[in-house]
C-alpha cells in the first residue's frame, strides 16, 4: 500500500483524537471536516463545557456585560464529533497509539492532536491559595466566581502581577468602583511583554485610573482570618495591606504533565513541534501521527533564527490549528508550514493595546508615530538593525504596515518620514526589558531556544 | 496605449458609464507613473497597503508646487482644510471631536435612533410614486433621502436645500481632477465661500440657541473655522455619495432580473447585496488626493517622495487576485472585504450613516415598487469621475403597494 | 446565537457598534467589547454589523441549538 493510499484511507475512515476542547481544538476539528475528513473524531476536554472563548473572561465578563457561560464559541460548521468532556487525558501510549483518560477509558487514535493549552500559574503556597478570596483567572468558572465576589460587597482587591491579565483585571475592578492595589515584581506593568519604556506608559495609565500600583515588590504571604477568609497581604517591602480579594496573575503554565514518560518532547515550555505542527520525540525525531497546536505548542520560526517560539495568542491558536488539521490528513508534499507572525491584543483602562512580532527580542526602540505622553502611539522594536516588532496604543490601524515591515526584514530604525512623526530624527533607545532570567508575570511570546527537548524553565535571554 | 492616455480616458466623460474596462487595463501595471509624475495604484493589495501606509499623506500641501492641491482652500481665505485633507495627529483630534456626537464611544445610538425617521421619509417618497408610470429614481428617491438624512444629522434646515444644493455640486466637482480647469476651481472656491458663509451664520445661531443635530453639539467644542470646514465637508459628502450608492443599487438590480426576483422573495438578501454594490459600483471611485512623504516601494516600483498618488478603489474592488470572478455581481460572495469605503484612518466617516440609509431604503423600494424596467441603459451620468453616479435613472413602474 | 470577533483583525472601525449598539460597544476610542451571545431581537442588527465589518472579523453562528453530541455530562 502506498503512502498516498494510506492518506486516502485515513481521510475516509481514520480515527482522529483531539485532546484539549478549546479554541484550537475546535477550529482544528472544523478544518478537518471542511477538508473532507469523514472518519471518526473524538474531542477530549477536562472542563465540562463545550469550547468557549477566554479573552472576554477578564474583560466584559468581569464588567457584567457578558456572562461567562455565554462565551461558547460560534461554530463555523457541524463537526460531527464524539465529545468526552469533563474528563482529562491522563497519559499517552505511543506504542499502542492510545490516550488514557482520568476515568480509566482508553481512546485509540490514528492521528492525535494535542491542544491542551495552558492554565493559570497557581499561588506558590497551597494553603494560602486555598483561602476564600484568592483567585486565579483562566476558566469560565474562575471568571464567574471572581465576578460574584467582586460584586458581592468587597471594597479592596489585590492583583498580583501586572501582566496583561492582571492589568485587565485591575482595569475591570476600577470600572466596578473597587479599590485596587497591583503588586508587580518588575519595574512597571507589562514589562515582560513590552519592556520598561512602554511599561512606563502603562504605569501612568494605571495610576491615572486610580490604581494603587506598587512596582518592584512581590507579595510574600497571604494571611487569612479564623474562618479561612483572606484578610491581609504582606509585601516584600515590609508593608501589609488589608484586602478581601487577591487575584493571582503570574502568567500561565503549559499543560504538558500528562505527557511525562510518553517520549514526546514536552516540557514546561511546551511541546516542541516542527513548522508543520508535527510533534518531536525526545530524541529530536519528528513523529508523523502526533500534532500540536495553540498555547501548548512551540515551533521554530524562520524570522527569529529558527528558534522555537511559544505563543499564548488567540490568533495563533486558530491559525496553527488549521495548519495542523490540514497537515494531519494530507501527504507530505501538500503540507503547509505554520509561519504566523505573532499578534496580540489587550484592552485595559479604555486603551486598545496591540502588538505584532516579538517585542521581547528587541534591542532598540523608537516611537515611530504619536507620542508616549498621549498614550496614542506606535512603537517599533529593532533587533540587530532590522524591524522585529511593533506595539500600538490606540493605533491598531497602523500595525498592518509594520507587520509588512517585519515580514520583509526592513531596516531599523525606520528613518523615512511618516504622518504623526513627532521628532525630527528618531533616537533609538533601549526598550528596557527586565533581565529575562528573572521572570515577572511572564510574556505571552517567548523564544525558547533551538533544542526540541528543552526542558528547563529558563527564559532565553533576548539579547544573547 | 501609452501611459498618458489612460488617466485622460478615465476622467473623460465618454467613459463615465462604464470605466471598468479601463480599470482592468490599469491593473496590468499595478503602480503606474503618469507623465506628470502622478502615480496610479489600482490592484487590491497594493491599494490596501498604501491606504494603511504612514508614509502616505492626505494633506495635499505636501505636494511640490505645480500639482493640484485638492482639498486645500485658497491660502488667501485663511480657511483650514476639512479633516479628510489632514494627517494625524491633527486628523485624529478633529475626527475624535466630530465623532463625539455622532458615534461610539460617546454617542453609539445616535444614528440607530434615526432609523424610524428615515423609514418615514422613505415611506413618503414611495407614496408619491402612486399613480405614476415612470419615475426618476435619482430625483424622486435616492437624492432626497440622503439630503434629508444629512440635514437631520447636522441640524441644517431641510428647506434651505435649494440653496446649498448648487454649492454642494460645485464643491464635489472640484474633487474631480479634470473638472473644468481653472474656471471650475474658481467656481468651487466661490461655492466654498458661499456655503461657508451660510453655515457660519447657522453655526452662530446654534451656538446661541442649541437644537438637535451635530452642529449644536460641536459648536462649543471646536473653533468656528474648523467647525465650518467640517460642516461643509459633511454636507457635501452627505449630498454627493449616498445618492450614488442608492442609485447604483437600483441600477444594478434592474440589470440583474434573476437577482431582483430572488431579492423580492428573500428580503434578507439586502444586507450582502448592499455590500456587493459597494464593491461592484463604489460611490467614490478613486482617491486622487494622497501624496508620498517618502520614497515608497510597492509592487516593484518606487514611488518617489512628493509624488501625488491616486488610489483606484473601484479598480482594486475588481482585482481578480482578490475577488473571484470580479466582474460578476454576486451577493453570495463570501469574505467581501471591499474597499468601497476606503480603509485605514481615513475610512469613510459617513459609512455607518450611508449603510443605515441603504438598509432602510433598498428593501422598502423593492418591496413596494413593481418595476417594469430601465428606460435608459446606460442612464445619463454626472460629470464627476470620482463621485461617480447617474444624474438621472428613469425607470418604468407598474405600481406601488402599501 | 453566538458570535466572536477576531480582535487581531479588528482595527476599531466600530462599524458594528453603529449598527448593533446593544451587542457591540467601544471601550475608549478603539477597544471593542462584544456580547458573545445574542437573541432573536438582535439578529438583524448583528447580521448587518457582521456584513459591514471592513476587515470581516466577526464570526456569527445563528444556530440556536446546543451543539449536536455535546452533553453537559461528565465522562
Amino acid at each position: 500500500m502506498s503512502a498516498d493510499t494510506d492518506v486516502e484511507v485515513l481521510r475516509r475512515q481514520g480515527r482522529v483524537v483531539v485532546v484539549g476542547a478549546s479554541l484550537a481544538g475546535l477550529r482544528a476539528a472544523e478544518t478537518l471536516r471542511e477538508q473532507g475528513f469523514t472518519g471518526s473524531l473524538t474531542m477530549i476536554g477536562d472542563e465540562p463545557y463545550e469550547p468557549y472563548d477566554r479573552p472576554p473572561l477578564s474583560k466584559q465578563a468581569l464588567l457584567g456585560r457578558a456572562r461567562p457561560e455565554d462565551t461558547a464559541l460560534p461554530r463555523r460548521r457541524d463537526i460531527d464529533a464524539e465529545w468526552r468532556l469533563g474528563v482529562a487525558a491522563e497519559s499517552l501510549d505511543r506504542d499502542a497509539k492510545q490516550v488514557r483518560l482520568a476515568n480509566g477509558d482508553t481512546v485509540p487514535y490514528d492521528r492525535l492532536l494535542i491542544t491542551t493549552g495552558t492554565r493559570a500559574r497557581p499561588w506558590f503556597h497551597p494553603e494560602e491559595a486555598a483561602l476564600d478570596g484568592v483567585f486565579g483567572l483562566r476558566t469560565r468558572d474562575d471568571s464567574a466566581r471572581l465576578r460574584r465576589k467582586l460584586t458581592g460587597g468587597v471594597s479592596r482587591v489585590l492583583v498580583i502581577g501586572a501582566g496583561f491579565t492582571g492589568s485587565e483585571v485591575a482595569s475591570a475592578c476600577r470600572e466596578l468602583g473597587l479599590q485596587v492595589t497591583v503588586a508587580e515584581r518588575g519595574p512597571a506593568p507589562l514589562v515582560g511583554a513590552l519592556g520598561g519604556v512602554i511599561g512606563a506608559v502603562a504605569d501612568r495609565l494605571q495610576r491615572k485610573h486610580g490604581v494603587d500600583l506598587r512596582c518592584g515588590v512581590s507579595v510574600t504571604a497571604l494571611e487569612g482570618d479564623d474562618v479561612g477568609r483572606l484578610r491581609r497581604a504582606h509585601l516584600s517591602d515590609g508593608s501589609a495591606i488589608d484586602v478581601e480579594v487577591a487575584v493571582v496573575s503570574l502568567g500561565a503554565m503549559r499543560n504538558t504533565e500528562w505527557l511525562a514518560g510518553s517520549g514526546v518532547a514536552a516540557g514546561p515550555r511546551g511541546i516542541a513541534c516542527d513548522a508543520g505542527c508535527r510533534v518531536f520525540d525526545v530524541n529530536g525525531i519528528v513523529t508523523d501521527d502526533i500534532y500540536a497546536a495553540g498555547d501548548v505548542a512551540r515551533s521554530p520560526h524562520p524570522l527569529f533564527d529558527y528558534q522555537f517560539l511559544a505563543l499564548e495568542h488567540w490568533g495563533n491558536a486558530v491559525e496553527q490549528a488549521e495548519i495542523a488539521a490540514h497537515n494531519m490528513i494530507c501527504a507530505g508534499p501538500d503540507r503547509r508550514p505554520h509561519l504566523w507572525l505573532p499578534m496580540f491584543w489587550s484592552t485595559q483602562f479604555g486603551v486598545n493595546i496591540k502588538s505584532v512580532g516579538v517585542p521581547s527580542l528587541g534591542d532598540r526602540l523608537v516611537v515611530a508615530q504619536g507620542a508616549l505622553t498621549e498614550a496614542r502611539f506606535v512603537a517599533v522594536y529593532g533587533y540587530r538593525g532590522r524591524v522585529i516588532a511593533a506595539a500600538s496604543f490606540d493605533g491598531a490601524k497602523w500595525l498592518g504596515f509594520y507587520e509588512q515591515q517585519i515580514a520583509s526584514g526592513a531596516p531599523f530604525p525606520p528613518e523615512y518620514r511618516t504622518v504623526d512623526r513627532r521628532t525630527e530624527t528618531l533616537d533609538p533607545v533601549d526598550p528596557a526589558f527586565p533581565d529575562p532570567h528573572l521572570p515577572t508575570h511572564g510574556a505571552t511570546v517567548t523564544l525558547t531556544g533551538h533544542s526540541p527537548s528543552e526542558r528547563r524553565v529558563a527564559f532565553v535571554p533576548a539579547h544573547a | 496605449m501609452t501611459s498618458g492616455t489612460l488617466v485622460a480616458q478615465i476622467t473623460d466623460y465618454a467613459h463615465r458609464a462604464d470605466p471598468y474596462p479601463l480599470y482592468a487595463e490599469l491593473r496590468k501595471q499595478p503602480v503606474r507613473r503618469e507623465d506628470d509624475g502622478t502615480y496610479l495604484v489600482s490592484t487590491y493589495y497594493e491599494v490596501r497597503s498604501l491606504a494603511n501606509d504612514p508614509r502616505l499623506s492626505n494633506d495635499t500641501s505636501n505636494r511640490p508646487s505645480g500639482y493640484a492641491r485638492v482639498g486645500q482652500p485658497d491660502p488667501q481665505t485663511g480657511l483650514p482644510p476639512s479633516f479628510i485633507f489632514t494627517d494625524p495627529p491633527l486628523h485624529d483630534r478633529l475626527r475624535d471631536t466630530i465623532n463625539r456626537p455622532f458615534g461610539p464611544p460617546h454617542s453609539p445610538r445616535f444614528l440607530d435612533g434615526l432609523r424610524g425617521e428615515l423609514a418615514k421619509v422613505v415611506t413618503e417618497l414611495l407614496d408619491a410614486f402612486e399613480g405614476k408610470e415612470q419615475v426618476d429614481i435619482v430625483e424622486d428617491f435616492s437624492y432626497p433621502l440622503p439630503v434629508t438624512a444629512i440635514c437631520k444629522v447636522l441640524g441644517v434646515p431641510r428647506e434651505d436645500e435649494p440653496r446649498f444644493h448648487v454649492w454642494a455640486d460645485a464643491l464635489a466637482s472640484s474633487l474631480d481632477p479634470q473638472a473644468g480647469g481653472a474656471d471650475g476651481q474658481e467656481k468651487a472656491q466661490r461655492a466654498r465661500q458661499d456655503m461657508g458663509a451660510y453655515l457660519t451664520d447657522l453655526i452662530e445661531t446654534k451656538r446661541r440657541h442649541p437644537g438637535p443635530g451635530m452642529l449644536s453639539a460641536l459648536a462649543p467644542a471646536m473653533t468656528p473655522a474648523d467647525l465650518e470646514a467640517t460642516a461643509v465637508l459633511l454636507l457635501v459628502a452627505g449630498h454627493e455619495t449616498t445618492v450614488n450608492a442608492i442609485t447604483n443599487t437600483t441600477l444594478t438590480l434592474l440589470r440583474h432580473p434573476d437577482l431582483l426576483d430572488r431579492f423580492q422573495k428573500d428580503p434578507d438578501l439586502a444586507v450582502p447585496l448592499i455590500e456587493e454594490v459597494l464593491r461592484y459600483e463604489p460611490p467614490v471611485q478613486f482617491v486622487p488626493w494622497t501624496t508620498a512623504l517618502a520614497d515608497i516601494d510597492v509592487a516593484g516600483t518606487t514611488i518617489p517622495e512628493g509624488s501625488p498618488v491616486w488610489l483606484m478603489l473601484a479598480a482594486a474592488n475588481r482585482d481578480p487576485k482578490r475577488f473571484k470572478d470580479p466582474d460578476r455581481f454576486d451577493p453570495d460572495r463570501r469574505d467581501n472585504e471591499h474597499l468601497g469605503f476606503y480603509t485605514g484612518v481615513h475610512y469613510c466617516f459617513g459609512a455607518p450613516l450611508a449603510r443605515i440609509e441603504l438598509h432602510v431604503a433598498v428593501p422598502e423600494l423593492f418591496r413596494r415598487v413593481k418595476f417594469s424596467g430601465l428606460l435608459e441603459d446606460p442612464p445619463p451620468y454626472r460629470a464627476n469621475a470620482v463621485l461617480r453616479g447617474p444624474r438621472h435613472l428613469p425607470v418604468a413602474i407598474e405600481g406601488v403597494t402599501v | 446565537m453566538r458570535l466572536v470577533v477576531d480582535l487581531n483583525r479588528c482595527q476599531g472601525f466600530a462599524q458594528c457598534v453603529f449598527l448593533a449598539p446593544d451587542v457591540f460597544s467601544l471601550h475608549g476610542e478603539e477597544a471593542l467589547l462584544f456580547s458573545p451571545r445574542f437573541d432573536e431581537a438582535q439578529k438583524d442588527r448583528v447580521e448587518k454589523a457582521a456584513a459591514a465589518c471592513p476587515v470581516q472579523a466577526i464570526l456569527v453562528d445563528y444556530s440556536d441549538e446546543p451543539t449536536k453530541g455535546v452533553k453537559p455530562h461528565v465522562g
